[in-house]
């Protein structure tokens, strides 16, 4: 090594030097312990006790674990093509060449930068069964039908679909990635299109969607990764980690944390969390092996 | 894709309009309803605005005081709500901070000094983005007991100090499209790479420094995971907790107060929204279309 580069060296590690801590102490250790105490009995008020695969064998027969997966999954497969939908359709009308873009796109966005506290609050007043903003607009649909409308979070059938409709107007980020992303496909190619006479669905299906494709693989694996991980307002709106009612909203991360700590399982809760890991990285290689064939990079 | 005809126009707007409704309607109906008399928040169909004994128009604006005085409890435990907001703008002024130094003084070790090994910590870094925060949680509070910082707020801010995964990629994406050449020309005219750094590539790199900026003041601000993890005294307790453990102690009564409460915490954060907006915009587009 040259003087020249040595001194290149000792000045990269000098400007990463913050980052080699953090990476250390806040990920790196954490990671490696976590993985140790998901092999361990551990309190957190004890040191922990080495019990080989008893955590992961016994998460096999731990019904509620079951249950929150399955309440996590179905959470994501109400919410997300929901939200790719409602996303991609605003910022669809948004690209139309509308008058006022940045009055409708703050209109859309800004409910996604409310604290999530604040809009589980919100929430929990609109979906109020008997004197809530929802049950006002939507109740004569139900009594349509004959039926009383129902009491959303409070009733386990109804409490995930609320969920899931809550997150729909939290879209905006998304949209804005979306908006991104259609700004960038070239006019040329619908003018093109029209002039060989395609409809307005064939130049969505054949000219929109290959040519954003890679922005929608970002905002589901984005997704994906945000839903399974879901927690604040599930804890706010349902008082806690215990997913009332009936552990209808159990979700995974608030399973994990209530065995954490509530519980003081700490072992046990870290064997949880990889395992989430894990069906985190199974969906994401799902997810781009979909993808793979039908993502059209433009470079 | 424009539409052509005056119908597709109408449609639009349309659309557009009856989407605004649906996205303002929550906004409107909380605003709505901190400023009622609790009587007139329990009355199905529900009214829009808030009545006076007369049928006027008559906005209780006492609500908001006696919403942030709820907020802290009663009695001799009772925490005014200035602690809170002092305790709040604390773990996002210092987190800002930290956050905007730490991540550019990597993103420029990473970027703009050619060293050996730089590629194979920018790939760890890359890669520490996809472990969920949960499979850390435990460690780490294991990490800040040891520290004894259970308890106090130092958990929600010191750790913005050593940089951020996600932070040193969006900053490195905008410190690569900065030449080569200005680095090169000042090294020949004799400046160290601290120089180069703080006078030539930091100033020209005020708007990603915003991004970062904004993205963790949002973050911190919207926090609710950690201060639940590591706060454990009411004194501590930032907005965010301290408007759920007020709805938590409350239960779901006095809604115009909960609403109040909110508008508060909401507030801030609309105002550095129009403050900032194309901020906001270009920093969300960037992550998904760079990413």
């Amino acid at each position: 090594m040259t003087t020249g580069e040595r001194r290149h060296v000792r000045n990269g590690l000098l400007f990463c030097a913050p980052w080699l801590v953090g990476l250390t102490v806040f990920t790196g250790y954490p990671v490696v312990a976590s993985l140790f105490y998901s092999f361990c009995d551990y309190s957190i008020l004890q040191a922990p006790v080495f019990s080989g695969t008893e955590n992961y064998q016994r998460l096999l027969s731990d019904s509620v674990f079951w249950q929150s997966l399955r309440n996590t999954l179905l959470f994501a497969l109400l919410s997300l093509p929901a939200g790719m939908v409602v996303a991609l359709g605003l910022a669809m009308l948004l690209n139309t060449g509308a008058r006022g873009l940045a009055v409708w796109r703050t209109i859309f966005y800004l409910p996604s930068i409310v604290p999530v506290v604040a809009s589980s609050m919100l929430w929990l007043w609109i979906f109020n069964g008997k004197f809530g903003l929802l049950n006002w607009v939507l109740g004569p649909v139900w009594r349509w039908w004959g039926a009383t409308p129902p009491a959303w979070l409070a009733d386990p059938a109804w409490a995930k679909p609320a969920l899931a409709l809550m997150s729909l107007w939290g879209v905006g980020n998304s949209m804005v990635i979306y908006l991104a992303g259609l700004q960038q496909v070239p006019v040329e190619l619908y003018e093109a299109a029209e002039i060989d006479g395609a409809s307005a669905r064939q130049r969505f299906w054949h000219i929109t969607l290959p040519l954003i494709s890679p922005v929608i693989y970002f905002n589901l694996i984005m997704g994906i990764i945000g839903t399974l991980q879901c927690f604040t307002q599930v804890f706010v709106m349902t008082g806690g980690a215990d997913g009332a009612p009936a552990r209808s909203t159990l979700l995974y991360a608030l399973y994990l944390f209530s065995v954490a700590f509530y519980d003081l399982r700490m072992g046990y809760a870290s064997a949880l969390a990889w395992v989430l890991f894990l069906v985190i990285v199974t969906l994401t290689i799902i997810a781009t092996k979909l993808m793979e064939k039908r993502v059209h990079y433009a470079t | 894709m424009q539409p052509k005809t005056r119908l597709g126009k109408v449609v639009v707007y349309a659309l557009l309009a009856v989407c605004s409704m649906v996205f303002l309607f929550p906004l409107i109906w909380l605003v709505a309803t901190s400023l009622k008399p609790i009587e007139q928040t329990m009355t199905f169909p529900p009214t829009w605005l808030p009545r006076g004994p007369a049928g006027q128009i008559a906005p209780q604006w006492v609500n908001y005081r006696d919403a942030l005085a709820a907020m802290g409890g009663t009695g001799p435990t009772a925490v005014p709500f200035v602690r809170f907001l002092a305790n709040t703008i604390l773990v996002c002024g210092l987190g800002v901070i930290g956050a905007v130094f730490s991540n550019a003084l990597v993103a420029y070790g990473l970027t703009r000094i050619p060293w050996r090994g730089r590629k194979g910590l920018f790939a760890i870094t890359l890669a520490t983005m996809m472990i969920p925060f949960p499979v850390l949680m435990v460690p780490l509070y294991g990490v800040f007991k040891s520290l004894g910082w259970i308890g106090t707020l130092q958990p929600l801010w010191v750790p913005a100090f050593f940089a951020n995964a996600f932070y040193i990629f969006l900053m490195r994406q905008f410190f690569r499209t900065i030449p080569e050449e200005l680095s090169e020309a000042a090294r020949i005219d004799g400046c160290n790479e601290w120089q180069i750094f703080w006078r030539i590539i930091l100033p020209l790199c005020k708007p990603v420094l915003a991004v970062v900026a904004l993205f963790h003041f949002l973050a911190a601000w919207n926090d609710f995971l950690g201060p639940v993890l590591f706060l454990t005294r009411k004194p501590t307790f930032t907005l965010a907790l301290a408007l759920q453990n007020y709805q938590n102690q409350a239960g779901g009564v006095p809604w115009h107060h909960l609403m109040a409460a909110s508008a508060v915490v909401i507030a801030p954060i609309i105002v550095l929204f129009f403050l900032a907006q194309k901020t906001f915009i270009r920093g969300i587009a960037t992550t998904g279309l760079k990413g």
